[in-house]
């Protein structure tokens, strides 16, 4: 029966522990019942016991959720928190999710992506990130939440499951730690990155006018303490750069989407000008 | 003068609808009525040679507090040409009755008659997004009396937005208006700026809401 004891048999009149192999528990307490022996049990199940310690191990502080199930997706969190989401996620679904770092920010903060692969190798791939302006504090809570859904609907949901079979999801949660950072601690209307470049007194870059497609141009500040201010030149904030290097290495991203609050709108390329793309009623 | 029909969504026409609501909600709305655009149906802009650009609006309104009570109106906005800054003219037309909010109102205004102390509050809706049900009323009247400072600040290159109270004190007055000293930030969509201003505000349930004095403030450090 492959019993395992854990607490010995002594001598008549003493009690044993012992924890049983689930295919050996109907015989077991067939066997007991048989021969008139009480028995009560100690632990249901000794196998989420040891899930749950593991889990409690590979975490410094004991008070974040155990589980992306038992996670708040209801509430904001602290960059910590999605950082610490992130990792539980993969734990989770070691088959489907893996994160990769792809560069640090100005304050040296890791700058993690989320992939959602089923396989394949350099497969075409839908690249979206959330939080690139940290104030928008309900786009890093969304991005959370994608991830979730796609973890939770990558086999049920058709349109999903599809997409997956064929192509890879990158997701960036949070696309500027810094501001984010900033936003928690300091001030929460804090929007762009947190570099210093001029001798300006002001601080920041507003990632979202640093890429390099009319660079410079309307809808963009060349002052330093403006929300729009495009920095010193194109991608020359860290955040920016890390997904420019990441995204022409890749060489296979298929669609790119970036998400903000607030205003619901949706806007398709370019910004820069009103002149509509060529395949713009697709869009 | 030439006329032009605008694609609804796009931001000449959304900015002027922004504007016109804010208007709009100064002129009729209150601690019990905030009303916020839904969508633009039409638009169409008209330039007047020596005055001005008007747009002409088809707008669909929802209250700020029953998103699925939904009103339509009309309105027509005139952006008056030169340096000198004056604010837009601003005309509208709602279609039927905006809900009643006597009971509210009075009941906003005996609960407020009857504090002891003046009322103070801080960072309404909190960094959360939350608004409590007590200071709903106090977020509403900021929402109403933005829409002056909005119609009076307003561009064809702006587009302004209530982003929270700062700040409110209310300041006790020997006749029977309430007054409210607000900092609120608004943001200004353009330059993606967050705006502190100052805005004293009157209210009665006959008399509607008024603002007496406002500016602009100067942004704190924030680092």
């Amino acid at each position: 029966l492959q019993l395992d004891f854990w607490l010995a048999p002594r001598g008549v009149g003493y009690p044993v522990d012992v924890r049983v192999p689930f295919p050996s528990l109907q015989p077991l307490k067939a066997h007991l019942e048989a021969n008139g022996i009480s028995y009560s049990i100690m632990i249901e199940d000794v196998q989420a016991l040891v899930d749950d310690e593991q889990m409690e191990m590979l975490r410094e502080r004991r008070w974040l959720p155990l589980s992306t199930n038992t996670f708040n997706y209801a509430t904001y969190h602290s960059l910590d928190e999605i950082y610490a989401f992130m990792d539980l996620l993969v734990a989770e679904n070691s088959q489907l999710v893996s994160k990769i770092e792809i560069g640090r920010s100005t304050e040296n903060r890791p700058i993690y992506v989320l992939k959602f692969s089923k396989g394949g190798r350099n497969r075409p791939a839908i690249w979206i990130d959330t939080g690139i302006h940290s104030r928008e504090w309900v786009t890093q809570a969304s991005g959370v939440w994608f991830a979730k859904k796609i973890v939770q609907d990558h086999e049920n949901d058709e349109g999903l499951a599809s997409i997956l079979d064929k192509m890879d999801i990158f997701l960036e949660i949070v696309t500027n730690p810094d501001g984010f950072a900033f936003t928690q601690t300091k001030n929460r209307m804090w929007r762009k990155t947190r570099s210093k470049h001029s001798s300006s007194v002001c601080v920041g870059v507003d990632p979202n006018r640093n890429w390099d497609a009319g660079f410079g141009g309307s809808g963009a500040s060349g002052n330093p303490c403006s929300e729009t201010y495009h920095g010193p030149y194109a991608n020359s904030e860290p955040e920016v750069k890390a997904i420019v290097d990441f995204v022409k290495s890749h060489g296979n991203i298929k669609a790119f989407v970036s998400i903000h609050s607030y205003s619901q709108l949706l806007l398709y390329p370019y910004g820069y000008t009103t002149t509509p793309v060529p395949d713009q009623k697709e869009l | 003068a030439a006329s032009m029909e605008l694609p609804p969504s796009q931001y000449p026409a959304a900015r002027a609808a922004a504007l016109a609501t804010g208007y709009l909600c100064y002129r009729r709305g209150g601690p019990g009525l905030g009303l916020a655009l839904r969508h633009v149906r039409r638009a169409r802009r008209q330039d007047i040679d020596d005055v001005g650009h008007k747009y002409h609006l088809e707008l669909v309104l929802e209250d700020v507090l029953d998103k699925d009570s939904t009103v339509n109106c009309t309105a027509e906005v005139l952006y008056h040409l030169g340096n000198k800054h004056i604010a837009p003219d601003v005309q509208f037309t709602i279609e039927g009755e905006l809900k009643n909010t006597d009971e509210a109102d009075n009941t906003f205004y005996n609960r407020i008659k009857s504090l002891d102390k003046e009322l103070v509050a801080e960072n309404i809706p909190d960094s959360h997004g939350n608004v409590s049900p007590e200071m709903e009323p106090i977020h509403l009247l900021a929402w109403v009396a933005s829409g002056y400072v909005i119609w009076q600040n307003s561009t064809e290159n702006t587009k302004f937005q209530l982003a929270c109270i700062k700040h409110v004190k209310q300041v006790k007055r020997s006749d029977e208006y309430l007054e409210f000293d607000y900092t609120i930030l608004l943001h200004e969509m353009v330059s993606q700026e967050i705006i502190p201003w100052q805005m004293t505000v009157l209210w009665h349930p006959q008399h509607g809401v008024q603002v007496t004095q406002d500016s602009r403030q100067l942004k704190p450090t924030w680092e």
